[in-house]
């Protein structure tokens, strides 16, 4: 016997075994995450000082006297609000690699692969130079419970980024092997990755706001 | 009927204990019941059809739903424990003392591995503690540049009340979480850091003789084990005379 | 009236003969059987290294400051100077009791043994959905059970801030704690790829005609079960991720300002809450005592009913009230922290969720008693325990009724009462289970079966034993004495009056591991010498039993795919010559 449904839908699901496999995958990730936002509001709702940056801190940014500085302020927005557009543009351009497939199409779907690859990489190496420009500020997750939530966050949407980068650079390069076996199966690994893709696209798109914004 | 449990709860001290006693030992008598309903059955059924005495079994089995009414009558006595105990009770162990009742209020700081009682004395104001400055000789980290900390009296492991008189333990931790447990009393509650918890409770009863307790229920470090107070509730006079000592002792 | 295809076919008729080199078949396996197996040893394997750790602290507990004898000597100046057990070591055996026993023990043998050898044959699959990530999860699980327990060798010693973690006491102690944040994360990690893969199995390989309410009461409990872990462990992921950053990164999301430690204040930025781990940590943590009872009520539902030779009584009710069990365990977590200063309006939500939590229980319960009216008993050796777990889970889960409503909780808080009511649940009503589990399925397993004398040995003695040790503790929570205690409550006076059940309790803990040597010796002996039995000993009519032969092909279990055709437990059909009709049995008209 070989085991059912690794292509083909199974008609009372609707769903083959690696998407039901996503779908609930991704539900624990929604947990994950959900945790840390939820963790996010209550210590920042439970303790009054924390958008406020500590007055050593505050000197030492040369922001002395001017009042009090409140939180987002040393986050670079636009290179988190690029960083947005960047990721939201490879969701687009992943969809486009699954679509090609769908066309029988494998070098346009290198070709859009490529793209979204090329665009996680740009949004690492953005997020590096951001992490960079706060360690040189002296700016650490121990500095401030503010500062420890943003590296937590960001430091572990970015782990998921790399994990993405590693699926969908398999399935570019080694992978795209099975297209000659198994084309209907090596379709499905795309959309699956996809899923996956989008779900740290979402992620970030919360992060965002919650963090440089408001 | 209400008794149950008297013979292995420690004596009640307080006034509210006699209230959760009865209401522990209900849920007891709602245990004992389904309990035995259900072993008396369980035990025939095991007898009644063992395989020699009954060698067909039966395809349908109970055919009564009997057992949906047990289950509605577990339901309905819990709903009853709820409204009628639990919840109420539970509304009276976090409601302060009314201010005409003049409750004593007392300090008590946990940390590892012991138990700091601080009064307000005569002026009923705490003096302001600062972090920085404990040390063994200033346990609690009263701050000398404050007046009203001049009278105040503390202590180490020992709680020292009068009887029949409110009391209302401000309960807080220098370092890690303990938990503030008075047996007789009735009384726990954790102590979390960076809170300052109410503990509300009227001891009812001396002990003369008897050594009673402070102890520590929450895991808080390798003296865990070790970390217990004493509990001397005063007859009327009694705590008021204990005060003045301490005052001299303290000169 | 006949049944046709009623034996499966024999063993041997169904051996295909493709060799795999012996590191493809027995350690980097990808067949659900072989890893079910590896999940199975490794787990009772910590379950005994719990049950060890157990006994030295029931000596201390026993015999305060007396050397430790045997093992006394070997424990090392830091943990035991001539044998004899420092607070410090007492409190890394407690943290590290709880959490091998339930994460490295309870939960793998449960769920990773039982469930992935035993769901792909009932529900008529050829494996697991996806083989390849079941391999991951063993070895994942495999990795952190290494890491937790080399962690007793690390300076300061192995975690020691109980299994609940509790900061700030686990963000300032020593860097055992560290390996058991590490530890934790590849268990969570292994966990979700568990449950993924169980969710999927179930959901999409089920055998054509094996409708939901035809799955065995067992395959419904680890689906829920699956569901729990899936949902329940990233919180404490989250959780974990955040304590190891309050330990290696120096936040402070756990610790507020102005901390004073042993004369020094505490250097950090502050503003944290301890209170959120605590959150963060039972929002896993109680539904996680629910992955540790449903799979049991799945096996001793499987053994009663086979044992009865009648079908479960309720069973639809039995379904729906563990689906309704699994979505109430979500919000019963705050009644472990009645005690940390809580409102009316909260603390009266929370009992109110817990007592209504404990009404599926009840039903589940009341069904499988039911069940036994009307039967064909068979008291084998699986019977035997599957009967006890029911008085014994139902003492442990009655005794949970007073710590579900806050004001009784006051005085029973963190005292030995708690100990007594999970040790119920866990010990007599889950470990019991496991038991039943695998006298059951040896001989699918082994085409052996196990030896009865020597299983009604292992039985009564565990039985009393069990009840030596968890009963008295009942006694000593209701007088007022603290858990954890290192000495046993020697300190207190009002813990005197019941001290002397404190040795009583540990000779029963020495007398249970006695009471092991006969199952130890039947299980390593039967797994060779074990009376050689046919594909169905116990005359079942799940599919594991009716449809594969024992053991199950290497590689498909099943000779042909089953097609099902009824419900699980159609035993004593009336009508029927045979007195049980196998799943998928095509019935054949007179
Ligand atoms: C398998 C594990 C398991 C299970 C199933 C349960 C089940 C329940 N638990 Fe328990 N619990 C734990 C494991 C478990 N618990 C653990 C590990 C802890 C301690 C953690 C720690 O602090 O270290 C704990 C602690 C704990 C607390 C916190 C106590 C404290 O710290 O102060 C509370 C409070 O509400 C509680 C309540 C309940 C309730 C109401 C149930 C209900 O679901 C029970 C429902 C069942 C019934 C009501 C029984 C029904 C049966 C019958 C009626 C028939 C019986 C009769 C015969 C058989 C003859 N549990
Ligand atoms: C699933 C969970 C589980 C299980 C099964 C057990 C099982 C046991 N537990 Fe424990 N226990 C906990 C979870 C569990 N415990 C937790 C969470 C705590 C709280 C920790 C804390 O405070 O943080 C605790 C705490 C705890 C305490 C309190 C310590 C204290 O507060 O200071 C005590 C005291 O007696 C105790 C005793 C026992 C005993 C005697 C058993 C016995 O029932 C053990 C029985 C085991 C066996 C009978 C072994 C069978 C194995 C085999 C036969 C091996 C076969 C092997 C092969 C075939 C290879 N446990
Ligand atoms: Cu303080 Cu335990
Ligand atoms: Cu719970």
């Amino acid at each position: 016997m070989q085991i059912p449904y690794t292509v083909e839908e199974r008609p009372d699901t609707g769903l083959y075994n690696a998407k039901l496999g996503v779908w609930l995958f991704l539900a624990s990730e929604v947990m994950l995450f959900g945790a840390l936002f939820s963790s996010y509001i209550l210590l920042r709702t439970g303790d009054p000082s924390f958008m406020i940056v500590p007055h050593a801190i505050a000197e030492q940014l040369g922001h002395a006297g001017h009042g009090e500085l409140r939180w987002p302020a040393e986050l670079n927005v636009p290179i988190a609000f690029v960083n947005t557009l960047v990721l939201i543009f490879s969701s687009v351009t992943i969809v486009m690699s699954w679509a090609s497939l769908r066309l029988r199409k494998l070098d346009k779907f290198r070709l859009w692969m490529g793209l979204t690859l090329l665009c996680s990489l740009v949004f690492l190496v953005l997020k590096a130079v951001e992490y960079n420009a706060k360690f040189s500020h002296h700016l650490l997750p121990g500095t401030a419970n503010f500062l420890a939530i943003y590296f937590t966050l960001t430091g572990l949407h970015a782990l998921h980024v790399i994990g993405g980068v590693v699926v969908n650079g398999y399935l570019w390069g080694p992978g795209a092997k099975m297209w000659k076996s198994d084309p209907a199966r090596f379709t499905n690994r795309v959309e699956v990755a996809g899923l996956y893709w989008h779900f740290v696209d979402l992620v970030w798109i919360f992060l965002f706001p919650s963090l440089y914004l408001l | 009927m209400l008794g149950l449990l008297q013979r292995w709860l420690p004596p009640n001290a307080s006034a509210h204990g006699q209230a959760l006693d009865e209401m522990t030992a209900l849920v007891h008598w709602l245990m004992a019941i389904l309990f035995v309903v259900w072993g008396v059955f369980f035990v025939v059924a095991l007898i009644k059809f063992r395989a020699k005495a009954n060698p067909k079994a039966d395809y349908a089995g109970v055919k009564s739903h009997f057992s949906t009414w047990g289950e509605v009558g577990v339901a309905i006595f819990e709903v009853v424990l709820l409204v009628g105990f639990a919840i109420p009770a539970w509304a009276r162990w976090v409601t302060p003392h009314p201010e005409e009742e003049a409750p004593l209020v007392v300090r008590v700081i946990g940390e590892q591995f012991a138990w700091n009682v601080h009064y307000a004395g005569d002026d009923g104001v705490f003096g302001r503690t600062v972090p920085e400055l404990v040390d063994p000789t200033n346990p609690v980290g009263l701050d000398p540049e404050d007046p009203a900390g001049a009278d105040d009296i503390t202590t180490i492991n020992q709680l020292h009340l009068p009887v029949n008189r409110p009391v209302t333990v401000r309960l807080s931790t220098k370092d890690v979480i303990h938990s503030f447990s008075l047996p007789v009393m009735r009384v726990k509650q954790d102590a979390i850091p960076g809170q300052e918890i109410p503990v509300h409770f009227t001891p009812i009863a001396t002990n003369d003789g008897e050594g009673w307790e402070i102890a520590c229920a929450q895991l808080c470090g390798l003296g865990h084990y070790r970390m217990r107070g004493y509990l001397t509730v005063h007859p009327e006079g009694g705590f008021e005379a204990w005060l003045a000592q301490q005052k001299a002792k303290k000169g | 009236m006949s049944v046709l295809e009623k034996q499966p076919p024999e063993p041997e008729a169904h051996e295909h003969h493709h060799e795999e080199p012996f590191w493809r078949k027995y350690i980097f396996s990808q067949d659900h059987k072989v890893i079910g197996i590896q999940y199975g040893f490794t787990a009772l394997i910590f379950l005994l290294v719990g049950f060890s750790l157990m006994l030295m602290m029931r000596w201390q507990l026993a015999f305060p400051g007396k050397p430790i004898p045997i093992v006394g000597g070997l424990l090392g100046s830091a943990n035991a100077p001539g044998g004899i057990m420092l607070p410090e070591f007492y409190n890394q055996l407690g943290a590290m009791h709880g959490t091998i026993m339930v994460f490295l023990a309870i939960v793998p043998l449960a769920v990773g043994a039982f469930g992935n050898y035993v769901v792909p044959l009932q529900i008529g699959a050829p494996d697991m959905a996806f083989p390849k990530l079941n391999m991951a999860s063993y070895w994942v699980y495999a990795t952190g059970g290494v890491v937790m327990l080399a962690s007793f060798f690390v300076p300061g010693g192995a975690a020691n801030s109980g299994w609940t973690s509790y900061p700030p006491l686990s963000t300032i102690a020593t860097q055992g704690q560290t390996w058991w944040l590490v530890g934790m994360i590849f268990l969570i990690t292994s966990s979700l790829l568990g449950s993924v893969n169980f969710i999927v199995t179930i959901l999409q390989l089920r055998a054509p005609g094996l409708t939901l309410m035809r799955l065995p009461f067992f395959v419904w409990s680890q689906l829920v079960t699956a569901f729990l872990l899936l949902l329940a462990f990233p919180p404490l992921e989250a959780a974990g991720v955040l304590q190891l950053m309050d330990r290696i990164a120096n936040t402070s999301f756990f610790t507020p300002s102005g901390l004073v430690v042993s004369g020094e204040v505490l250097d950090v930025a502050g503003g944290g809450s301890p209170l959120l781990w605590q959150h963060l940590f039972w929002f896993l943590a109680h539904p996680e005592v629910y992955v540790l009872i449903l799979p049991a009520m799945g096996i001793v539902a499987e053994v009663i009913a086979n044992n009865t030779r009648k079908p479960l009584w309720g069973y639809r009710s039995m379904v729906y009230a563990a689906v309704f069990l699994g979505f109430m365990s979500f919000i019963v977590w705050a009644h472990h922290m009645f005690l940390t200063g809580m409102g009316t309006t909260i603390s009266a939500f929370f009992q109110t969720t817990t007592m209504i939590i404990s009404i599926p229980s009840v039903i589940i319960l009341t069904a499988l008693f039911i069940s036994l009216w009307g039967g064909s008993i068979r008291f084998n050796t699986p019977m035997l325990f599957a009967l006890a777990f029911l008085p014994m889970f139902g003492i442990g889960g009655l005794t949970g009724l007073p710590l579900g409503l806050s004001a009784s909780d006051i005085h029973l808080h963190d005292t030995y009462y708690v100990i007594g009511h999970f040790h119920y649940v866990v010990a007599p009503g889950t470990i019991f289970a496991m038991f039943a589990g695998i006298y059951y399925w040896f001989p699918k397993i082994t085409g052996r079966r196990m030896n009865e004398t020597l299983g009604k040995l292992h039985f009564w003695p565990s039985l009393i034993f069990m009840n030596g040790i968890f009963m008295p503790m009942f006694v000593q929570g209701l007088a007022g004495v603290s858990r954890r205690l290192y000495d046993g409550g020697m300190q207190y006076d009002h813990a005197q009056d019941v001290l002397q059940w404190n040795s009583f309790m540990s000779y029963s803990a020495f007398g249970l591991l006695a009471a092991q040597v006969p199952f130890l010796i039947n299980f390593f002996k039967s797994i060779r010498w074990g009376a050689a039995v046919d594909s169905n000993p116990w005359r079942a009519t799940t599919l594991e039993w009716a449809a594969a032969p024992s053991p199950p092909v290497a590689h498909g279990n099943f000779p042909e795919e089953p097609v099902v055709r009824r419900g699980p437990y159609e035993y004593s059909v009336p009508g029927h010559d045979s007195d049980f009709l196998p799943q998928h049995a095509a019935v054949q008209e007179a």
